[in-house]
């Protein structure tokens, strides 16, 4: 059984471009703070963001909801929003259905759900229409053992 | 290759990091979609854009990425600058295009991200 070392909220706002990143930037804050291997952070970093941007563009609201254990990183993200009314199709890099508004921030080209996946060693996307969206993303740390070493001790 | 040089080869401004010119860059991503950036990992990379808005340097401080060269003479706004000055995170502006800007940059050894 994994023991829990940290668990954060954070509240994500849709439409908010200019704040869209800084959730990303506080976890990658406090992991490199913890002293976890830049390479994991790097991914957690790159989970969290896109699933921030995907907020921003989609939905009203979200709650991220990350835990750090002596064995993972969980980065859970639930939004109040349209859904997704097909997974299996969203999951295809290079399927987006974002506006040309939100193509011109930088973002809706189809591959930030594949990014998230990429980037996770399990990942769980579970969608109602109408209703939301839920991200769910565990990154391990023993793919890097001095990290690994390091919360043993 | 040295942000000084980039700068230097691209008649560029550095619009914040101008004491960070000797820092040395291997490889470099191009693309206006930053999906595709963080789409591989570019750790010291020097990220080519023409995407100013604060998500290119989030995007930059996400993958670990040192510098920012902007192209086809656009420049970021004050918030924009301050996020990179507070990651630390290199900016210059160059008015090439992003075909002449990688062109050049690729002719004097500076690698792709593969």
């Amino acid at each position: 059984m994994s023991e829990e070392l940290l668990k954060r909220t954070f509240e994500v706002r849709g439409r908010d471009f200019d704040k869209a990143g800084e959730t990303s930037a506080e976890v990658k804050a406090i992991l490199k703070d913890i002293g976890i291997d830049p390479g994991i952070i790097r991914r957690a970093g790159v989970v969290t963001f896109e699933a921030e941007m995907n907020v921003v563009m989609y939905a009203g609201k979200a709650t991220v909801t990350f835990i750090l254990t002596d064995e993972d990183i969980s980065i859970e993200v639930a939004d109040q929003g349209p859904g997704i009314p097909d997974i299996e199709l969203a999951m295809q890099e290079g399927y987006s259905t974002a506006s040309d508004e939100m193509r011109e921030m930088g973002f809706g080209f189809g591959m930030g759900l594949p990014n998230i996946k990429k980037n996770s060693d399990a990942f769980t996307l579970e969608s109602e229409v109408g209703k939301g969206t839920r991200v769910f993303s565990v990154i391990r740390l023993d793919s890097n053992e001095s990290t690994h070493a390091r919360l043993q001790n | 290759m040295r942000l000084r040089e980039i700068r230097d080869l691209l008649q560029g401004t550095v619009l914040t990091g101008a004491d960070d010119l000797s820092m040395e860059v291997k490889t470099a991503a191009a693309s206006d979609g930053m999906s595709e950036v963080l789409a591989s990992p570019h750790p010291g990379a020097l990220l080519i854009t023409g995407l100013t808005n604060v998500q290119s340097v989030r995007t930059a401080d996400v993958a670990d990425i040192s510098a920012i060269l902007y192209v086809r003479g656009k420049r970021p706004g004050e918030k924009t600058i301050e996020l990179a000055r507070e990651k630390k995170i290199v900016l210059i502006a160059t008015a090439l295009g992003m075909f002449d800007a990688c062109g050049i940059l690729r002719n004097h050894g500076l690698k792709g991200v593969t």
